[in-house]
This record gives C-alpha cells, sequence and structure tokens, in this order.
C-alpha cells in the first residue's frame, strides 16, 4: 500500500513538472505591506498591480507571467525574509519588491548577493536606496521621498507665506527623505524650520506628541502613512488643533483622504507635494483612474488611486514592457532584460519617467492642495507640476552629495 | 499604609516627597528657569495626563488578565485577542445603531460570552495544568487574529466618537501666565478625560464587588485556597466562569476605548497582551490595585519617555519591568 502510494506520488509529480515544463512560465514575487501599520498602502498596492495586469495582460510571447504575493510589515527584515521565501521556495525569477523605505535599503543590499536575478522596486522611496551604493540588477521606476517634495517648500514660502515650520515624521528612511526635500527648499527659499519631532513607526499614541508642537509657527509638516496618520489627525482634531498643516506624500493620498471617520477634515486645505494628483486633467492619468476603478467595486477600493497604486502599476507596467521587448529572454543572468529596463522610457500614468544612471527614476512632480469634492470625499487638488525632476532635485552633483544623507537632523536648514 | 511607612521609613520619606514635587510640578506656575531647562510646563502637564489616561486603557485591559490568573491560575495568552474582538464588535454596532455607548454594552456581553464559551470549553477540561492551558491560549490567539484578519481585514478601524465628547475641555491648571499676567489654563481632550473617569469608577466598582459582596467573598476565597472553597460546597466552577467572563467582558470594553482614542487593526491584540503583561508583571500577579498602579507607571513611562527621550521611548517600559523584576520579583503590590 504504501510504496503504490509512494510510486502515485513519484508519478505524479514526474507529470506535474512536464506540464510546467511544457507552458514555460516566468516567475515574479511580488511583495507589499499587507500586515500592520501600512496595510492599507501595501492593500492599493496590490490594486494598482492588478490594474496593471489588467491593462497589459500576463503574455510575454509565448510565456506566461505568474505573480506570487508575500506580505511583509514595513520591517527592513520582514522584507528579507519575504524575498528569501520567494526566491528559494518559489523559485521566483524576478522580484517586484519592496513597499517602504526601510525595506527598499535591506533588499537593495540583498539584491547584491543574487546578481543573477531582477530587483524592480514596487514603491518604495528612500534616497539612500539608489543613491548610496547602488545594485547593478535594482530598479526604481518611481521617485524619492525627496524628489516627491520638490516644488512644496517654494510653494508654502511663496504664495502662502509660511515663514516657520515644524516637522512630525515617522522615524525611518523615507519620511528622513521627505523632510530632507522639504527642508532642503524651504530654508533655500528663506524658511525656517524650528522643530522635527520624531515618532516610531507604528506609534498609537500620539497626544504628547500633540502637545509638545510649537505654537509660534506659521504650520506644521506630517510625514506620517497608514494607521500612524489617521491616529495622528483622529487625536489632533481631539485636542482641539487648529494650525495651518502640511503633509508629505503618503500622508496626502487617499489611503489617508478616504479613510473612515471625520478625522481626515482636519486636512482640507492642506498642502502636500506627491508624485501624482488625483484631480490631474491629462487624459493618460484619467484612463488610469478609469481603469482602477472599474477593475474593483466601491467599497473594495479607494475613490482614486493612491500614490502606492501608481506606483506598483507604473513598476508592473514598466516589468512587463521590458519582458515583452526582449520577448521574455531571461538567458544569460537576464542581461537582456536588465539592459531593456535600464532603457526603457515608460509613459506612465503619472507622467514620463526615465531611469538615471543609478537606475533611479526620473519623473514629474504634484504640489497639490486638499479640496472636498461636495459631497464629503476629499480629493489632492493639483497646483502646480513640476516635469523632469531627478534625483539630486536640479542640484550639482557635487553640491549635493555634500548635504549628506537624510537623517534625523540632516539637512541642516541654510542654504546650499 | 500605616504599616510601609513603619517597616520602611526611608522609602516612604522618598515617595512622600516625590508626590510632593509631582504635585508642585502639577500646581505651580514655573519658573522661567525651569521652562528653559524642561521645556513648557503646557508639555509636562498633557504628558502626565495622557500616561494617566492611557494608564486606564492599559488598566482596563490588564484587570481582567490579572483577575483571570489571580482566581484560575491560567496565563490566558489569548486575552490580546479579546481586546481586538471587543474593538471590533464596538466598532460594528456604533456604526449600526450610531450609539457609542451600546458599541461598549454589546462589546461586554459578546466578548464575555466568548469568555464563558472558553471557559467551559477549553480551560475546564485542562485545569490545572497551566502549561497546557498556556500553549493552547497561544494556538488560541493565532487562529483569533487570523480569523478577524479574515473577516475584518487589514484595514484599521476608528470607532466614531460621540459629537459631545469631540474636542478640548478647560481645566483648571494654570499652564502660564501671559505677559499681562492672564493666566493660560491646559486645554484637554473631552473624551480622554471621560474615559479617565470610566476606568477609575469600573476599578472602584470591581473593588467593591469584590470586598463587600458574597461573590467577592467566593472569588477571594479562591484566590487563597481554590481546594479548600470548593470543599465547602461552593460551586466553583460556576464562580471560574463568572469571573473569566467578567475579565473577557472587561477587555471587550477596552477594545471599544482603545478602539475610539486610538485605533484598531490587526497587531494590536499582541499590542495589549504584551502592554497588560509587562503591567501585571509591575503590578503583581493577580492583584486588581496591582494593575492600576503598574498601568498608570507604564502609562506615565510610555508618555514621558515619548516627550522628554523620544528615542530611547520603548526601552523605558521594559527597563522599569526589567528593574522591578531584579528588585521585588513578586510585583510591587503583590499579596505574597
Amino acid at each position: 500500500m504504501f510504496r503504490s502510494c509512494a510510486r502515485l506520488v513519484a508519478l505524479s509529480s514526474l507529470l506535474l513538472s512536464s506540464a510546467a515544463l511544457a507552458q514555460e512560465k516566468i516567475k515574479v514575487g511580488v511583495t507589499a505591506t499587507l500586515e500592520g501599520t501600512y496595510t492599507v498602502l501595501g492593500e492599493d498596492g496590490i490594486r494598482g498591480h492588478q490594474t496593471a495586469l489588467n491593462a497589459l495582460g500576463k503574455k510575454v510571447g509565448d510565456k506566461e507571467l505568474e505573480f506570487i504575493i508575500a506580505s511583509t510589515d514595513a520591517t527592513p527584515d520582514s522584507a528579507i525574509r519575504a524575498v528569501r521565501k520567494l526566491i528559494e521556495q518559489d523559485k521566483v525569477q524576478i522580484l517586484l519588491s519592496p513597499l517602504s523605505g526601510d525595506e527598499g535599503i535591506a533588499v537593495k543590499n540583498f539584491a547584491k548577493t543574487r546578481p543573477e536575478l531582477t530587483f524592480v522596486n514596487a514603491a518604495s522611496g528612500a534616497q539612500e536606496t539608489t543613491y548610496v551604493d547602488p545594485s547593478p540588477n535594482f530598479f526604481r521606476f518611481n521617485m524619492d521621498g525627496a524628489q516627491w517634495q520638490v516644488g512644496l517648500g517654494k510653494y508654502a514660502y511663496e504664495t502662502k507665506g509660511y515663514r516657520k515650520i515644524a516637522t512630525v515624521g515617522e522615524d525611518y528612511s523615507f519620511i528622513y527623505t521627505q523632510v530632507f526635500g522639504l527642508v532642503l527648499e524651504f530654508c533655500g527659499a528663506g524658511g525656517q524650520v524650528t522643530n522635527r519631532q520624531w515618532v516610531p513607526l507604528g506609534t498609537k499614541d500620539f497626544a504628547s506628541v500633540i502637545a509638545a508642537l510649537p505654537d509660534d509657527v506659521d504650520a506644521i509638516y506630517l510625514g506620517l502613512g497608514g494607521a500612524d496618520a489617521v491616529n495622528f489627525l483622529n487625536q489632533y482634531q481631539q485636542a482641539g488643533g487648529k494650525a495651518h498643516l502640511m503633509g508629505g506624500s503618503i500622508m496626502v493620498d487617499q489611503t489617508i483622504l478616504s479613510a473612515k471617520g471625520n478625522a481626515k477634515n482636519a486636512l482640507l486645505g492642506t498642502i502636500a507635494a506627491s508624485g501624482q494628483a488625483d484631480t490631474w486633467e491629462d487624459p493618460g492619468w484619467q484612463k488610469f483612474v478609469k481603469a482602477y476603478q472599474d477593475a474593483f467595486p466601491p467599497n473594495k477600493r479607494f475613490p482614486s488611486p493612491s500614490l502606492l497604486a501608481t506606483n506598483y502599476y507604473g513598476s508592473t507596467m514598466a516589468l512587463i514592457l521590458a519582458l515583452r521587448q526582449v520577448n521574455g529572454d531571461l538567458s544569460n543572468n537576464q542581461a537582456k532584460l536588465k539592459e531593456a529596463l535600464a532603457k526603457i522610457e515608460l509613459d506612465a500614468p503619472n507622467g514620463k519617467i526615465k531611469l538615471d544612471s543609478n537606475r533611479q527614476a526620473i519623473g514629474t512632480n504634484f504640489v497639490t492642495e486638499v479640496v472636498d469634492d461636495g459631497k464629503g470625499a476629499l480629493f489632492s487638488k493639483v497646483v502646480k507640476v513640476i516635469p523632469n525632476v531627478n534625483q539630486t532635485l536640479g542640484y550639482d552633483p557635487a553640491v549635493f552629495s555634500k548635504i549628506g544623507l537624510p537623517s534625523r537632523t540632516v539637512p541642516e536648514c541654510k542654504k546650499y | 499604609m500605616t504599616r510601609f511607612i513603619e517597616r520602611h521609613p526611608a522609602w516612604a520619606l522618598i515617595l512622600l516627597i516625590a508626590v510632593a514635587v509631582m504635585l508642585w510640578l502639577i500646581l505651580a506656575v514655573w519658573p522661567p528657569g525651569l521652562e528653559e531647562a524642561i521645556g513648557r510646563k503646557r508639555v509636562f502637564l498633557n504628558a502626565v495626563f495622557n500616561g494617566i489616561t492611557l494608564g486606564s486603557l492599559y488598566f482596563l485591559v490588564a484587570s481582567g488578565f490579572t483577575l483571570i490568573f489571580g482566581l484560575m491560575r491560567n496565563v490566558n495568552l489569548a486575552h490580546g485577542s479579546l481586546y481586538l474582538f471587543g474593538g471590533y464588535i464596538g466598532y460594528a454596532i456604533s456604526v449600526w445603531t450610531g450609539s457609542w455607548v451600546l458599541g461598549f454594552i454589546v462589546a461586554f456581553i459578546g466578548v464575555a460570552l466568548v469568555g464563558v464559551v472558553l471557559q467551559i470549553v477549553v480551560f475546564r477540561r485542562m485545569e490545572g495544568q497551566d502549561l497546557r492551558q498556556t500553549m493552547v491560549t497561544i494556538g488560541l490567539s493565532i487562529v483569533f487574529a487570523d480569523l478577524m484578519l479574515w473577516v475584518f481585514g487589514g484595514d484599521f478601524y476608528q470607532i466614531q466618537t460621540p459629537n459631545w465628547l469631540v474636542g478640548p475641555i478647560e481645566l483648571p491648571l494654570v499652564t502660564a501666565l501671559k505677559s499681562s499676567g492672564e493666566a493660560v489654563y491646559l486645554r484637554y481632550p473631552m473624551v480622554r478625560l471621560v474615559i479617565f473617569v470610566a476606568a477609575v469608577v469600573i476599578g472602584i466598582a470591581m473593588w467593591l464587588a469584590l470586598n463587600r459582596t458574597r461573590v467577592g467573598m467566593m472569588v477571594r476565597a479562591g484566590v487563597d485556597d481554590r481546594d479548600m472553597l470548593a470543599a465547602t460546597g461552593v460551586p466553583i466552577q460556576l464562580v471560574f466562569v463568572v469571573v473569566f467572563a467578567l475579565g473577557a467582558g472587561l477587555a471587550g470594553i477596552a477594545g471599544v476605548v482603545g478602539g475610539t482614542f486610538q485605533s484598531i487593526s490587526p497587531g494590536e491584540d499582541t499590542r495589549f497582551l504584551l502592554a497588560s503583561l509587562v503591567v501585571v508583571i509591575v503590578g503583581g500577579m493577580g492583584s486588581i490595585p496591582g494593575a492600576a498602579l503598574g498601568a498608570v507607571i507604564i502609562g506615565l513611562a510610555e508618555q514621558l519617555g515619548s516627550v522628554y527621550i523620544p528615542t530611547y521611548a520603548i526601552v523605558v517600559t521594559f527597563l522599569i519591568m526589567v528593574l522591578v523584576l531584579a528588585l521585588r520579583p513578586q510585583g510591587l503590590l503583590a499579596r505574597r
């Protein structure tokens, strides 16, 4: 009995593997933060990924793409665990990963240990990932946190007339990068950043942080995301906060603007900057929004795609288009695919994207303001569109490298 | 109290001075030198109040935990799941009926029923086998977490505060003097104060129930000697069920409170389990006043830490736990 059973298993496994050979597949591993503080962001990222698959299909020549999704929780070790699992257990050949800043740095470093594979960044935006010691097989088709803040500092200083601001941000690389971009531009224009508060990712009780906010500033910049942002706004409202607000790219985003409850109303009129604007009139963007809305029932999506959905859409699109250019040829350590990815120019929903020599996106940025659509839903309205934003933010690379890497205290508030 | 002073005069003096300093810090208008040294008084007062209100949330969770442990010697590691489940029920009910208060009642009853089922179906079968019970509760907490993730998704939910509780209230505590000599009073979120008062009321009610009622007497007797109590003819299994239901129901109420001034999402279960473990270890396993003291200490440490030493704020609570374990391993207010 036992022997016949074993034989059957052996036979069927043989059959299965030959079947797999007959219809060749390209396996792609995808990670998203489907746990923890950034759950909502990860879920919408996957929706963006799905929208891209709906638009482009899964066929590459005569091969079929197979996507395997793994969950992380925004910590670097969870990302490495997920990527390892995808490579070692699911045998994926290409990675579409990760979502969050610290994860990005960890996965980039990990990518160096597997030079034969290709890593396409899904959405993470820490500067260090592609700026310091980049990995030749790691490609990022979204801008970093600092690029996403371009235009905000000037707009706040010149149009809004803010002279002194304070910042509150989550204590990790992506928000450092965002504050880096903001401070550089705001202080460059002549503004002052008097106070920078950092809170651990996943903070629940912001009451003391809110109490410690200075009174003598024109606006408060919030670099928070996911559950943290909603908790902050909820408690900010309960504490009767009335200051002008400025938002980072994942703060003023559909992940927060369409959260349940009325705490989000504190964001009305908030100025922000990001790699997208909900109400942009560009036909490509409108088409993407429509495709996103049609792909999911209204209660299973946001009214309009979040930055994460857009990023996952863009990175999935880049990967599929590059794979089609080389007709799915992964021979010679995927050399052709890597070459194609480095050269590809993407007509993404949020503007044209191409890569620089570090394989980092150069793209379009948007300054926005939060408005009410009249029915109680909040959207980010485009105020200014800034094309061709590169990683050194228009600075001379030599000057830029002197500023230092984004951290709690870098950059200093001065003109570089 | 007097016995404590007689036995530890030095400690009593230090405690007295600490309390006096704290009162002065809270009531007096700070001299400019002090403000320069440690920041504005508003920040300090807020941190203290936040610590105490956060402590009241911890107390609600931990008191049920410690009650169950005290009587049944059962370390219920699924307590965090009960908290989260209560939060979800509270959310569903408050959305459905629009009533915040009803959310509390239904959450209490619903989670208490889960507690009853747990006690009858699971724990009664393995009475007295501590290790087995602990392992089973770990398993249950994982199962519950996945079930709740399945039903409610990974989204974070926030229970709507009723309108009369939104916004701040002015407290008669001076935070600063304007240059004109006019006093600036502390403004503090109303909802947190209400929750604090509610926690105090629940705490006192529990103390009264334990010390002034017949059932409470049975529970106390059971904590001291379970077997002897059973031998006197008390239906001990019934007492167990009631206590388990009460402890679980308290966790359910705490879930609604947590969902109101913070938010509920997957992962909150382990966070609150950990918090209540730390609280009862500091306060003393099985002691209700211990849970109250531990909760306030941990709440204060978290909030003052997040203001004055933000980088190490997370470490402070565990440092306190380590200190207590090293100097007084049975907990600050343990009975034996």
